[in-house]
């Protein structure tokens, strides 16, 4: 078996008097899509938090590809390969999709220190985002609008597409179900089908649907801690996991 | 198309604009024009920051001061004959100078903005205020150079096959260096750069999230900024031939920045219509009463809340309608 | 000692004087999200009003209601005819507007009382001095004010921690959507809030007046100082806002106290005067630039 991409080693968060993360371990093997379930409360946003850099653990600690990060800033994680999507997409809203595409091969091209070369013309950066868009399947026609016109759908493919250009090692994905409608939410299960295999991905959703129809590994998260970590039909059948949860999310 | 020929015309307006005040018999409105084109140098300077960064700056007359101070510090120990600090030699020389000024104009903003940088929002327009303040008290302390008092410049900048004594040729040199400046503006913001600036101002969790921190970015557009304003002061203590610490008063600051929204944040040619308006409006409104700011600040205000985007954002909605 | 210790008393008081500005300003802005720069037009619209009425009636006990209805009144227009439409509006647009209002404020401080100062006297019973130590005599009138901010300060302790007003402002401050959501007449509490901003700032304004002359242009002054205590303590923070004040009035009056003969040691005495006081006008922002070195949001962030 290979060494584990991500691991989270007893990450402790406490906000005043609330333990939002209490003692989590968790690791992501490479080419593995791992899904993160547990109720609201459950600490699963501090989680991503502390994992993206955007919020720093009280103590614990986090390593990526061998190497620690636990106190590198959340772009250098980016840049090492461990890209995000958003629970609510982030995007520029004066800008198009071409326009983030564009932007996104541009940082992976290094440092933007650049002030003559007019970007827009730049064929080393228009090109590759088209041929992203292209594969995307962003319809042609919406490319120049504004990501402020799109519709939800297109924002979520925007910003997945705007993850993928980046060639991550590692995704991290924030709820993508969250805000679509089921046809919606049918494509995207599709996509990340499809993107199985090539990389890593770590699941966070609320959508059980999906989480077991893609999992190799669900973890369960509860309290702020790790309670079962395993293969979808094992965790389905985990006594603990339905009394803490299953139980009463799809009974009630 | 229509949109060039009106820029063009503007552009030829504005250069035969000596002559046509001559001949209008209005020689004093060349100095008016001279203060235009230099107060529209600082509020482009200060658009970099604030229209296109998203960097609310309410400290800019501490570079705008600056420049203007460099100006007379090396003339007056030019005239003393006394290097500044035994190191650096007096200098009346144009390019030395407006170098000079530019070169302090970057290092006070690299200062200024690497710390205020650290906060955001509401916070960054206290904080580079209050710098801006310090460096005020710091001038006024400084007796050697005037304190309260100012110090007069007694020789303009010179450069040979320039007379900075004629109105007009101080008045060209004014409207070149704008016009240098925004086409370096307007480079830059569409660069690279100026993409990773707008994006950052736009959303920052997007931008870190792809990889690329901010502040880099932030603090060289900042340094950029207080560069042109720092030039824009220096051009004034040329015209003016005295500089005071009236150039580093807390509501110069919120004149450029008046300057910039009037116009239109964010957009190239917003703060140079905003400066000739605001000059403008200054000039024609302290002609009619001595109290002008009790009209011009209603003014303001109603500007703010009922005409969104500025003088642009109208000449915009003119050539749809 | 006993001049270190009047000296300390005299940096409390300023202190207390920036607490009772800048208690209004980041209330105002941690409710409303409104930056106010027209905040110190209220200071000067107190000490104004307050200055009037008493040369016109010699009577101190009417001055004071006076520059406290008339802030209070500025306050509530200005609530009403300019800040409420830009709630929610960024804090550039708010910045240009209430800078509109201190052009406007200034000239009609000119128009109604002229360019001179006014000058107030300190009211009979409040003149003379005490002993608060043996060999520390300290003017009552100075004492007064430093008892009547610490009092609000304790009043506004009260107000915020113990009534229902107090926890929708505390609400307010940290989750603004949740009290809109709650069906609290937003409006109202915004009124309130910006009421009491405007009468701490006209309080502050005409106890100001007998120390300080009273002047176009006062209240951008102190504006800026009480800028610097709001990001001391950090903006929005009641509490951060008192222990930046009481920070920035030691800091200022200490260093204006002991800086001229500090630099006397090796400079002429006017040219080390001059630089003294400039220095010292510069030591409280000195101190804003090491405090935000070490915490970008103020000694007490009031948003996580």
């Amino acid at each position: 078996m290979s060494a584990p991409l991500l691991v989270l080693d007893d990450l402790r968060k406490s906000f005043g008097g609330l333990r939002a993360t209490d003692g989590l371990s968790l690791d992501v093997r490479p080419g593995e899509l791992h899904a993160l379930i547990g109720p609201n409360g459950a600490g699963k946003s501090t989680a991503i938090g502390q994992i993206t850099g955007e919020i720093r653990p009280d103590s614990g600690r986090i390593r990526f590809d061998g190497a620690e990060i636990t106190h590198l800033s959340a772009a250098r994680r980016a840049r090492r390969g461990m890209v995000r999507s958003f629970q609510v997409v982030q995007l520029l809203e004066e800008a198009s999709a071409e326009d983030h595409l564009a932007l996104a091969v541009q940082a992976r091209q290094g440092h933007s220190f650049r002030f003559w070369r007019a970007a827009r013309r730049d064929r080393g950066l228009r090109e590759p985002a088209r041929a992203l868009l292209d594969r995307f399947g962003l319809d042609p026609a919406r490319r120049g609008l504004p990501a402020s016109a799109l519709s939800a759908g297109e924002r979520k493919q925007v910003e997945l597409a705007l993850a993928l250009a980046l060639r991550p090692r590692l995704l991290l994905l924030d709820e993508p179900m969250a805000g679509l409608g089921a046809g919606e939410s049918q494509a995207m299960t599709e996509t990340l089908r499809r993107l199985k295999g090539e990389v890593a991905i770590l699941l966070v959703e609320h959508d059980m649907e999906a989480v077991f129809a893609l999992a190799d590994r669900v973890s369960v998260l509860v309290r702020g801690r790790c309670i079962a970590s395993g293969a979808p039909e094992a965790i389905r059948a985990d006594p603990a996991v339905r009394a803490a949860y299953l139980g009463e999310g799809e009974e009630a | 198309m229509r949109e060039r020929l009106v820029a063009l015309a503007a552009l030829l307006a504005a250069l035969a604009l000596p002559w046509i005040a001559e001949a209008a018999g209005s020689p004093a409105s060349i100095g008016l024009a001279t203060r235009m084109a230099i107060y529209a140098l600082a509020a482009a300077s200060l658009n970099l920051a604030l229209g296109f960064g998203g960097m609310v700056s309410f400290g800019h007359a501490a570079f705008y001061g600056i420049g203007g101070y460099a100006v007379g510090i090396l003339y007056a120990h030019w005239s003393w004959q006394e290097p500044l600090l035994g190191l650096i030699p007096g200098s009346v020389s144009l390019a030395a100078t407006l170098l000079a000024a530019m070169a302090a104009g970057g290092v006070a903003a690299a200062a200024i903005g690497a710390l205020s940088l650290r906060t955001g929002g509401v916070s960054f327009i206290m904080i580079t205020l209050a710098f801006a303040q310090m460096v005020f008290f710091l001038f006024v302390s400084l007796k050697a150079y005037g304190g309260d008092d100012g110090l007069s410049i007694r020789r303009r900048g010179e450069l040979p096959g320039l007379d900075l004594r004629d109105p007009a040729q101080l008045y060209w040199l004014c409207l070149g260096l704008l016009l240098a400046w925004l086409l370096l503006l307007r480079r830059v913001t569409r660069a690279r750069f100026g993409q990773v600036l707008s994006a950052a101002r736009q959303n920052e969790r997007r931008v870190v999230a792809l990889g690329i921190s901010p502040y880099p970015y932030r603090l060289v557009a900042f340094i950029l900024s207080g560069m042109g304003t720092a030039l824009a002061g220096a051009l004034m203590a040329n015209a003016t031939r005295f500089v005071s610490t009236d150039m580093l008063h807390w509501t110069k600051s919120g004149e450029l920045m008046v300057m910039v929204i009037l116009g239109g944040a964010g957009t190239l040619m917003g703060p140079v219509l905003g400066a000739v308006a605001l000059v403008g409006l200054e000039y024609g409104l302290a002609g009619l009463t001595e109290h002008w700011q009790f009209i011009l600040g209603p003014l303001l205000v109603l500007v703010v809340i009922f005409a969104r985007g500025g003088l642009m954002a109208a000449l915009r909605r003119l050539r749809l309608a | 000692m006993a001049l270190f210790l009047e000296q300390v008393l005299n940096g409390l008081q300023l202190g207390v004087t920036l607490f009772l500005l800048a208690a209004g300003l980041t209330l105002v802005f941690g409710i409303m999200g409104i930056i106010n720069l027209a905040h110190g037009s209220l200071y000067m619209t107190g000490a104004f009003a307050a200055a009037w009425v008493a040369a016109e009636t010699g009577s101190a006990l009417l001055a004071l209601p006076a520059g406290l209805a008339a802030a209070g009144l500025a306050g509530m227009a200005m609530e009403a005819l300019v800040l409420r439409r830009l709630y929610g509006r960024d804090h550039l647009d708010q910045v240009l507007a209430t800078f509109g209002l201190i052009l406007f404020f200034n000239q009609g401080m000119v128009l109604l009382f002229g360019r001179q100062p006014l000058l107030v006297e300190i009211p009979p019973a409040l003149r003379g001095t005490v002993e608060l130590l043996p060999g520390l005599p300290y003017p009552v009138y100075r004492l007064a004010i430093i008892l009547v901010g610490l009092a609000v300060a304790l009043g506004l302790y009260v107000l915020i921690r113990h009534t229902r007003t107090g926890m929708l402002v505390r609400a307010g401050a940290t989750h603004r959507e949740m009290v809109r959501a709650l069906g609290v007449d937003v409006r109202l509490l915004y009124t309130l809030v910006f009421g009491l901003g405007a009468l701490l700032a006209g309080l502050a304004g005409l106890m100001a007046g007998p120390l300080f002359s009273v002047q176009i242009g006062m209240g951008e002054q102190i504006l800026i100082l009480t800028f610097v205590v709001t990001v001391i303590g950090g903006v929005g923070s009641v509490r951060g806002a008192l222990a930046g004040a009481l920070l920035v009035g030691l800091a200022d009056t200490l260093a204006r106290a002991y800086l001229p003969a500090l630099l006397r040691g090796w400079m002429q005495g006017p040219d080390a005067d001059a630089l003294a006081a400039g220095l010292a006008a510069m030591s409280v922002y000195a101190l804003m630039a090491v405090i935000l070195l070490w915490r970008p949001r103020g000694l007490f962030p009031a948003h996580a």
